[in-house]
């Protein structure tokens, strides 16, 4: 049976008291800063793309309530991430350094991912435990399933984040791999980011029903629907279903309701498939930061000052990553032969 | 030393490594309580248990899938697809992840595992009975492994269990009730190792798996003739030695490649272009395929035998490059 979350909150703040969550003031400030870390940081790409400096961007602008809200449910360090290319906040959130972060848009040498071998938003972070995708979408489902497996094998409680869009939902693997999960009962969470698109095609000619995790019945998994805007909705739904993995209790289902305020990528035009007042619309009523911020004013955690301070403090930390992502050198060419196989 | 069927030999391979280590696991389709289609893991269910031995669904792309999220996650998955026919659907997996784990992360993480599947055939059809080594050792980053020997098919697979990149391990589903001499103690062969395994003067033929045998039994029934041949085993496709073919060629200046691929972009093109790079100058015929007409492989007997290549295709082709 699937469980709604927040899904019909009139508010324009958020659902949830902060306190009833286990979640202090100093939390909830946290919980915003990292968001608008998210946004000005993919602000930041976009421009570099624009400029280019970087070959190829992808945005997660207004998905960052739904990544925070995740990120924070889970033990970094000890779980282990499977992100798709949007989930540029939640891996600010668990805590990969900006800098490093921004050698993979410049594709750098010391690019922690990858040496400049893979793409940007194709994440990479081993101390971490972050998994580096590959382009064809969903395909990181049945590798998490295999990854929470090994920590089953082993007796271990670490827990498995993955996360896909509600287009990469309509592939085999999506079936596979959660079909697998649920057999062996292993503690991964699948977290689908609907946000309505895939690339140009809208999700009522993507799927027959209105939710994805409904699906979840047919695997034998709990299945949540979530207000993605809603970073303490989404924490409270992602912080019940770790803590059931990590109980031995098996995967879960979420899917966040969330939108896409950009372009696919910087390879699309996306005028040639939605208006721009859809777009304007989603602006004013589903962007998460304007939520989040209307809730730190009214639980009044947070002033106009605090506002400015903050602003300040995220372009600073965001102009250092690229300053110094800029001048790191670039990989010798002679390095793109290494790494193919083993090499003692 | 002990007479050793193929497949017990690839069973014991299995066994041991996962004596020797508990991170080598199984999982495959049947693998566990009827002990695998063709019966190669036939007891170890109850040998190592079902968190070891694990029976998935039908599903080829989370076997494969799942066994790359393991081997990244510090296991060493053995994945075992029935046919290679089934193992397409695994491709995404093998070639966009396995493959590419090691160069995409920097070589910060790597994926140590085995997708065990078998080629052949005998009135199964077309998509029973394709062969396509040739499109996985195309990859860089992957290794392709097709033994032709029991004791070839038990030193490659510790091998390959024990190597630090992805491997694709094809058995031949004729070789399995093949019989050879296998020590008794352990050891291992070195992947990537091609082996002279008939001596010769006149002709060099180079094949791998089934192959190797109608190679064999043509090269028995020449040297009546008076005809040597010099038989090369390539059990490795990549990375491809072809150093032992090189020298075998320098020496008898005629060579016949078989194989059961179909004719065109082959593993023996391959082969045919590194001789023409590397012993050009010691060319007296052009290089013969022995391999499968281009046609999807029937049903009917008459037909099949009509459709895949043998002993008598490999003694024309020698005869053809002598004249």
């Amino acid at each position: 049976m699937t469980e709604y979350v927040a899904l019909d909150a009139q508010t324009k703040s958020l659902a949830f008291d902060h306190r009833e969550l286990g979640l202090s003031d100093d939390d909830v400030r946290r919980m915003y800063e990292l968001m608008l870390l998210g946004r000005r940081f993919d602000e930041r790409c976009e421009i570099l793309q624009r400029q280019g400096k970087a070959h190829f961007h992808i945005s997660g602008q207004g998905q960052e309530a739904a990544q925070i809200g995740a990120a924070l449910a889970f033990i970094p360090g000890k779980d282990w991430f499977h992100p798709y290319y949007r989930d540029l906040a939640l891996l600010l959130a668990i805590g990969v350094p900006p800098r490093e972060l921004m050698l993979g848009w410049f594709a750098r040498a010391n690019d922690p991912a990858s040496g400049g071998r893979q793409m940007p938003a194709h994440w990479g972070y081993r101390p971490l435990n972050v998994v580096t995708a590959s382009s064809p979408v969903s395909t990181q489902i049945p590798q998490a399933a295999g990854i929470a497996y090994a920590h089953k094998l082993r007796g271990e409680d670490a827990v498995t984040y993955v996360s896909f869009g509600e287009g990469g939902a309509s592939k085999g693997d999506f079936h596979e791999g959660l079909n697998f999960a649920a057999i062996h009962k292993v503690p991964v969470i699948f977290v689908c980011m609907n946000n309505g698109y895939a690339i140009s095609v809208s999700a009522n000619k993507q799927m027959a029903i209105e939710n994805v995790a409904d699906r979840a019945a047919g695997y034998g998994m709990p299945g949540v629907v979530v207000d993605g805007q809603d970073m303490l909705a989404v924490y409270k739904v992602m912080k019940e279903a770790v803590d059931r993995a990590r109980r031995g209790e098996g995967p879960t289902l979420v899917e966040c309701k969330t939108v896409r305020l950009k372009a696919h990528s910087s390879d699309d035009d996306d005028r040639l498939y939605r208006s721009r007042e859809e777009i304007q619309r989603l602006r004013a009523e589903k962007d998460p930061l304007v939520r989040a911020r209307a809730y730190l004013l009214e639980q009044g955690l947070a002033d106009d000052a605090w506002f400015e301070e903050i602003e300040k403090k995220i372009m600073e930390i965001v102009n250092d990553a690229t300053d110094w992502a800029e001048a790191q050198p670039l990989p010798r060419p002679e390095d793109a032969m290494k790494h193919v196989y083993w090499d003692r | 030393m002990a007479q050793m069927t193929y497949r017990d030999a690839v069973r014991r391979a299995l066994i041991e490594e996962m004596e020797r280590d508990e991170r080598v696991f199984i999982m495959g389709e049947e693998v566990g309580v009827w002990g695998g289609t063709f019966a190669v893991t036939r007891g170890m269910y109850d040998m190592f248990g079902e968190k070891r031995v694990r029976d998935t669904p039908i599903s080829e792309l989370v076997i494969a899938g799942a066994a790359v999220g393991a081997a990244m996650n510090g296991l060493r998955p053995v994945a075992e697809i029935m046919t290679f026919n089934f193992a397409l659907l695994s491709l995404d997996a093998m070639i966009n992840h396995a493959a590419k784990v090691r160069y995409m992360f920097g070589g910060q993480f790597e994926c140590p595992m085995v997708l065990r599947t078998t080629s052949g055939w005998g009135q199964l059809s077309a998509t029973h009975s394709q062969t396509f080594e040739n499109y996985v050792a195309h990859v860089p980053g992957l290794k392709v492994i097709m033994p032709g020997t029991p004791a070839d098919a038990y030193g490659l697979l510790k091998a390959a269990i024990r190597d630090p990149d992805p491997v694709i391990f094809i058995e031949h589903t004729h070789l399995y009730r093949v019989r050879g001499e296998v020590p008794d103690e352990e050891f291992l062969l070195p992947i990537g190792q091609s082996n002279i395994k008939r001596e010769g003067r006149d002709v060099t033929i180079v094949a791998y798996s089934r192959m190797l045998h109608e190679a064999l039994k043509a090269a028995d029934e020449l040297a009546k003739e008076g005809i040597e041949c010099e038989v090369v085993d390539i059990p490795t496709l990549r990375p491809l030695d072809l150093r032992p073919v090189v020298q075998s060629f320098k020496k008898t200046y005629r060579a016949v490649l078989a194989t059961e691929q179909w004719l065109g972009y082959g593993v023996d093109a391959e082969i045919a272009a590194q001789i023409y790079e590397h012993a050009f100058d010691y060319l007296d015929a052009p290089i013969k395929r022995v391999t499968a007409p281009p046609v999807p492989l029937p049903y009917n007997k008459h037909l099949e035998l009509a459709a895949m290549p043998d002993k008598e295709d490999i003694k024309r082709a020698v005869l053809e490059v002598l004249r």
